[in-house]
């Protein structure tokens, strides 16, 4: 038996909403995945950090503030910089324009999913890129 | 026939032939609804609006005498941008102003704080200094609009600038309308922008309530919210249950440092979320006005009647927004302010239909506040007063969330009161399982969103969507740093080390804050005046 693929699911800058970060942290346990939440306002080195500490797959990004281009791009640095950006699989949600959307996925996230996605889709989207 | 006979021999025997479409209903907060209310319902307690306890109305005349206030919430970029905002939505007829600031202010950070990178004027205006909040308020006569103001872990300091304001145009502080949110439990339960750990952040809500009755007595020195707790998840009796125990925490905190709960309670107001399921928000806002009159009179012993009476601002439901064929969101927006009109809403904030894909354009903002003015002036559903009273299943609902709603204030009350509650994590805990359970239902098409989970379109038509660039960050950086240049730098450092001794000695901060934001003191550094003293609230993680 395989070990369950592990997510991090974060709130980087100072953003507080996070029914949606949460809410998707239950699903993706729900289907299985160990999943793990780092809380709200942390910086992009401790998100890093704890993807290398947690020795996760995937990584999830949550913004509904309007930060999101700052502040994920900070987090892709820092990935390039810790030199783990192409193990770990990026995905983020929240309040994200269209423009934005697709600028993060010239940064290098798989999907932005914007509000009413549905865990079936996230769950899919994860399952077939961690548990080949 | 009774109702019983009706419901065995005629409705039964109905949905034998015809099946109901779904195998139960009710409502948000899990109540049963019934197919059919009548006389046999329970309906006490209806009373005249006016009277106790105010079921139907605090007010005799509601909407006969004026309209509710009609209050879109704005801001964005710098206090030039956002005061451009305000003049233009008072030309088009908003009554009030609501300030939304950025997360930098709400934490109480300057804007070149290296946290407040890529934030800068996104989710509101920076404001760092008294030249910041006298252009934000500038052509905005203080003495006859009412301002608003969504600011909580340092609504202290904010407020202060506005009082600071005041002065130096000469407005009598008596003349000063308007509320600050200045609910910093839920900040810790759903809406994330707290500072100080919960204990010293109540000591200051006390300080406001006692310095606002003395010095500022029009102001509304709290607005408690239970819109941010449903938003994050929480059902309709949840949604008034934890906002009560969070109000019972600051009525307790400040009756214990000996104030009387008269001199304050008529300045307490209140917050309320409208989201879709119409009924059961009309009751909700009812039921808030009958429970606040019970608390207020019988457990809070006051005994002004102002201090009874609830008044409440409404804001439509933000997460009931889809991002799917946003157009759709004005007709949910239209239910939603109806209800809260029906409810007897004082003021009332529309969402915009862009609001799931940025910040309203100001195209979507005029068809938000065009949206009240319809309900206002085209249906007439503010000509008489509580037209839903007597309603056998309003009534019934209203009864029921009042018990629902009671029972988890009583669940709080033993674990220690809300400040305890919080610290254990239970109201998050609580809020987090019936975001998820409602959720599961969406997945499972238990319940219906259209255009998410059915009726979804091939493709949706676009909507411009408002863009914040970063200019407004630059020029917002370069002004704090202009203005910390041009200041009396000696006697702002001094005024805030006064205020971190009076932090200290358990004297009323109020006074000292209004001079250090006099003084030239800046958000940052008043806040990091307290900080000194009351220390950082830790981040949880429930999950």
């Amino acid at each position: 038996m395989t070990a369950p693929a592990r997510v991090l699911i974060a709130k980087v800058g100072l953003d507080g909403h996070d029914r949606g970060a949460k809410v998707v942290a239950m699903g993706l346990r729900d289907a299985g995945f160990e999943v793990i939440y780092t809380g709200i306002r942390q910086r992009a080195a401790d998100v890093v950090r704890a993807c290398i500490e947690e020795d996760v797959g995937a990584l999830g990004l949550s913004s509904l503030s309007g930060g999101h281009m700052a502040n994920f791009a900070d987090v892709v640095k820092e990935l390039k910089k810790q030199k783990v950006l192409s193990r770990i699989h990026l995905f983020a949600g929240g309040v994200i324009p269209p423009a934005d959307q697709l600028k993060l996925r010239k940064l290098g996230f798989f999907a932005v999913y914007p509000p009413g996605t549905s865990l079936q889709t996230i769950v899919a989207d994860l399952t077939s890129r961690l548990k080949k | 026939m009774k109702f019983d006979d009706w419901r065995k021999k005629i409705y039964e025997s109905l949905i034998r032939k015809m099946p109901e479409r779904r195998p139960a209903f009710q409502t948000s907060s899990g109540i049963p609804v019934e197919p059919l209310y009548s006389p046999e319902n329970p309906a006490a307690e209806l009373g005249f609006p006016g009277e106790f306890p105010y079921t139907r109305g605090i007010l005799a005349s509601l909407y006969r005498g004026k309209f509710w206030t009609m209050r879109q919430y704005a801001g964005f970029g710098t206090a030039a941008e956002s005061n451009a905002r305000y003049k233009y939505l008072l030309a088009q007829g908003q009554t009030g102003l609501s300030i939304a600031f950025d997360l930098p202010t709400q934490l109480g950070m300057d804007s070149d704080d290296e946290l407040a990178r890529g934030e800068v004027g996104k989710v509101g205006v920076a404001i760092d200094s008294i030249e910041d909040m006298d252009r934000l308020l500038d052509g905005i006569p203080l003495d006859r609009v009412s301002i608003s103001m969504t600011i909580n872990a340092p609504a202290a300091i904010l407020w202060a600038l506005v009082i600071a304001v005041a002065k130096r145009r000469k407005v009598p502080l008596a003349k000063l309308q308007g509320t600050i949110q200045n609910d910093v439990l839920k900040e810790y339960i759903a809406r994330g922008t707290y500072i100080f750990p919960p204990r010293p952040s109540l000591r200051v809500v006390t300080d406001i309530f006692e310095y606002g009755g003395r010095a500022v007595p029009n102001w509304n020195t709290i607005s408690i919210s239970g819109y941010h707790i449903r938003e994050a998840g929480a059902t309709a009796a949840q949604e008034l249950g934890l906002t009560f125990a969070n109000a019972v925490c600051y009525v307790e905190s400040a009756v214990g440092r000996g104030l009387d709960p008269d001199d304050f309670l008529p300045r307490v107001s209140f917050f309320w979320n409208a989201h879709n399921q119409f009924f059961e928000e009309i009751a909700k806002f009812r039921a808030a006005r009958r429970i606040w009159a019970k608390l207020s009179r019988d457990r809070f012993k006051a005994k002004n009647p102002r201090s009874w009476m609830h008044r409440f601002h409404t804001q439509t439901g933000g997460s009931t927004l889809t991002a799917e064929q946003p157009l759709n969101n004005v007709a949910r927006t239209t239910v939603q302010a109806l209800a809260a009109v029906l409810g007897g809403t004082q003021s009332l904030h529309t969402n915009s239909y862009d609001e799931a894909l940025g910040l309203p354009t100001e195209t979507a903002a005029t068809v938000a506040l065009r949206t009240q003015q319809i309900l206002a002036h085209e249906t007439k559903a503010g000509d008489t007063v509580d037209p839903m009273g007597g309603s056998y299943y309003i009534e019934s609902l209203t009864a029921r969330l009042e018990e629902d709603a009671m029972s988890i204030i009583r669940k709080i009350d033993k674990m220690g009161g809300a400040a305890a509650a919080i610290e254990a994590g239970y109201p998050q805990r609580e809020i987090q399982k019936s975001a998820y359970a409602a959720q599961v239902a969406l997945e499972k098409k238990e319940e219906i969103v259209v255009g998410v989970n059915e009726f979804r379109a091939r493709e949706t038509a676009a909507v411009p969507v408002m863009k914040i660039d970063e200019r407004p960050e630059r020029d917002q950086i370069r002004r704090i740093r202009a203005f910390r240049k041009k200041r009396k730098a000696a006697a702002a450092r001094a005024t805030c080390e006064r205020l971190t001794r009076a932090a200290e000695s358990g004297e009323n901060l109020m006074p000292f804050i209004v001079a250090a934001v006099e003084a030239g003191a800046t958000v940052g550094e008043t806040t990091l005046a307290l900080k000194k003293v009351f220390g950082e609230a830790r981040h949880e993680r429930t999950l």
